[in-house]
């Protein structure tokens, strides 16, 4: 167990070493370059003024060594200041951290809750009714754009009924505390939670199905294990297995709806950070919340890996 | 569930070979009897009418799409405008119909070439194995393994200019559109990629694969000749299912504002302003955003119903 991990740790250590390289690429390559910012801001530079500051700033050298050098400095913790907000990146970043923790933290508890609910009752009531209210309702989650969601909760509920702000996470010179922000939470954690409920809900409908049709549940019930038993002792760990494994797998994916929502709430977390500083050129800052974003969904990923041996005893990590 | 779909496309792939007429009848009648699937089908029809009708609607209405009146804007329904008219004075209903076009066209082109892609690397991987194999199996999982939208945005405000295209190039709507759906094809083939490798291993195993390969066929004959018919269920699948997911893509980029750009309308940019303007005009903002979720609820019910017609373990009537 202990080596699966490790080799599995090593090999997403080298699949973030080549995606640093790679952002660190493809982020060169959008529009403008921090001199021509400079030089922007401040006519009173001549050519010259250019040609030094290019130099001194190491971009006039081959894109390797440059990367070569924001990889030794990363090494010891220093990831550089921030354009935008002449901080350094780790100060801005670690308060974006924990709002989109907290949002993304709330909406994975309600939506794992619901679909795990939902897709119950709808593979233990297969074909009835409620399963294929509960089927449309999946597909009509899975279908609807997260910006348009937004969109139609903002108006519902902040410009029609006025019951919710539309914006923000506290009210500006208001007594703050957990009650006035909670208000502003109902919203965004209402869209990803939609957003994303939906294909769970299918997910576990269709492993829960086919756990049903196995053997040992027909061999349970045959020795007269009552109905809530077969389904939460017998049935339900069973088909937990996949479930498990692809909610795991769901963070690159809320990652981003958490872009989508935080930008459309203004909630100044690391989907809203990521995406402001990638528009901004603001390259540093750019550049640490993507490889966030990805050692985020790596980490993910092997966390899948190990709950999906863990919860399957015939798996074999070795 | 793609695990479920790759363990058994080697038996769907051999039914096909064995006996081509009555599966894929079985499979039509399979579908034909899914009521959400024909649905799904006829309302993708009626979508697909929506957008071409586009300049007889304009004629009929003498209305252009690209006249803007400042002096009506934000005009109700009206004869001359059915559905009123936008923050620009345009016809909402003719820009409506023209994004259905592109919004559409880049959901068909983003699928194909990602589907062509991921065939692609699907087939080397299962015909070499081996090392060619493992290289681009890491690879699929690498790029699966990826936050997709921050890297979307990256990708999409590239200046490619600083890649040598010309400035005149780049600004141009087919660049843009070209762009969009490159971009959007290199993160959507691994699904492909990864049926079509294990459909390719199951067949490569197959007497009629050996007989080829006994007899000193080439990989590309074996490939085109002998494997590529065989795997079309699965790619025709996860097609089907990664149409919903590329337009859904493409409309929040272009929300964003880094997809298509306008004036060309697509459903995706025509909901730039909309949040500015929610409280002012919300069908402006309602009906592209209608639009993009019915097409891809269609899309989708279309695709799990293709997706169960193709099921060899569903049960034979």
């Amino acid at each position: 167990m202990l080596r699966f991990i490790l080799s599995r740790l090593a090999q997403s250590l080298i699949v973030l070493l080549v995606m640093s390289f790679l952002i660190y690429g493809l982020i060169g390559l959008m529009p403008g370059d921090p001199i021509d910012i400079m030089v922007n801001s401040n006519p009173g530079y001549s050519a010259q003024d250019v040609a030094r500051l290019r130099a001194q700033y190491g971009l006039d050298q081959p894109l390797v060594l440059r990367y070569w050098h924001w990889l030794s400095a990363a090494a010891t913790l220093d990831f550089g200041y921030s354009r935008t907000y002449s901080q350094p990146v780790f100060v801005i970043m670690v308060p974006a951290l924990i709002q989109t923790g907290k949002l993304v933290g709330l909406s994975f508890l309600v939506f794992s809750v619901l679909a795990l609910a939902f897709g119950i009752a709808a593979a233990l009531t297969k074909g009835s009714v409620l399963d294929r209210t509960i089927n449309l309702l999946a597909f009509a989650g899975i279908s609807v754009p997260v910006f348009f969601l937004a969109l139609m909760l903002i108006y519902l509920f902040a410009v029609r009924l006025g019951w919710l702000p539309a914006s923000g996470m506290f009210t500006i010179g208001g007594a703050g505390g957990v009650a006035d922000s909670a208000k502003y939470y109902v919203l965004p954690v209402l869209t990803l939670t939609a957003a994303f409920a939906g294909r769970f809900t299918r997910f576990t409908r269709a492993s829960m199905v086919e756990v049903l049709r196995m053997d040992y549940i027909r061999t349970a019930r045959a020795k007269g294990a009552g109905p809530l038993r077969v389904v939460f002792k017998h049935a339900l760990r069973n088909a937990m297995i996949p479930v498990v494994t692809v909610l795991a797998l769901s963070f690159g994916a809320l990652l981003g709806g958490a872009l989508i929502t935080e930008t459309m709430f203004a909630q100044r977390g690391m989907g809203k950070l990521i995406f402001e500083a990638i528009m901004g050129n603001d390259f540093n800052l750019a550049l640490m919340g993507l490889l966030f974003a990805t050692s985020a969904t790596l980490v993910s990923n092997l966390v899948a890996d190990i709950a999906y041996a863990w919860l399957d005893p015939r798996i074999s990590l070795s | 569930m793609t695990e479920l779909i790759a363990g058994n496309a080697p038996a769907a792939a051999s039914a096909v070979a064995d006996r081509p007429q009555p599966v894929w009848q079985l499979r039509w009648r399979r579908l034909r009897r899914n009521r959400a699937a024909v649905l799904g089908g006829i309302v993708l029809l009626l979508l697909v009418l929506f957008a071409a009708s586009a300049p007889l609607y304009e004629r009929l209405m003498g209305v252009d799409v690209n006249d803007t009146n400042l002096l009506a804007r934000f005009a109700p329904p009206s004869t001359h405008h059915l559905l009123g008219t936008d923050e620009a004075g345009r016809d909402v209903l003719a820009r409506l119909m023209y994004g259905g076009r592109v919004s559409l066209l880049v959901g068909l082109a983003s699928a194909v070439s990602a589907a062509l892609l991921g065939t692609l690397i699907g087939l080397l991987a299962g015909y070499y194995r081996g090392r060619t194999e493992a290289i681009l199996m890491r690879m699929t999982d690498g790029v699966i393994s990826l936050p997709l939208l921050p890297l979307l945005i990256v990708f999409a405000a590239i200046d490619l200019q600083k890649l040598g295209f010309s400035e005149a190039f780049v600004r141009s709507p087919t660049a843009n559109f070209y762009r969009i759906v490159i971009i959007i094809a290199l993160v959507e083939w691994t699904t492909v990629a990864r049926l079509v490798r294990a459909s390719t291993l199951g067949l490569m195993a197959r007497e009629f694969v050996l007989a080829a390969r006994a007899q000193g066929a080439s990989a590309r004959h074996i490939l085109t000749v002998h494997v590529l018919p065989n795997t079309a269920s699965p790619i025709i699948v996860a097609l089907s299912l990664a149409v919903g997911q590329i337009i859904l893509l493409e409309s929040t980029l272009s929300f964003l504002g880094l997809g298509i750009q306008p004036p060309t309308p697509s459903w995706g940019n025509m909901l730039n302003n909309a949040q500015e303007l929610i409280s002012r005009a919300p069908a402006l903002a309602f009906y592209p955003g209608l639009l993009i979720f019915v097409t891809v609820i269609a899309v989708n019910f279309l695709g799990d119903g293709l997706q169960d017609a193709f099921d060899p373990r569903a049960e034979v009537h």
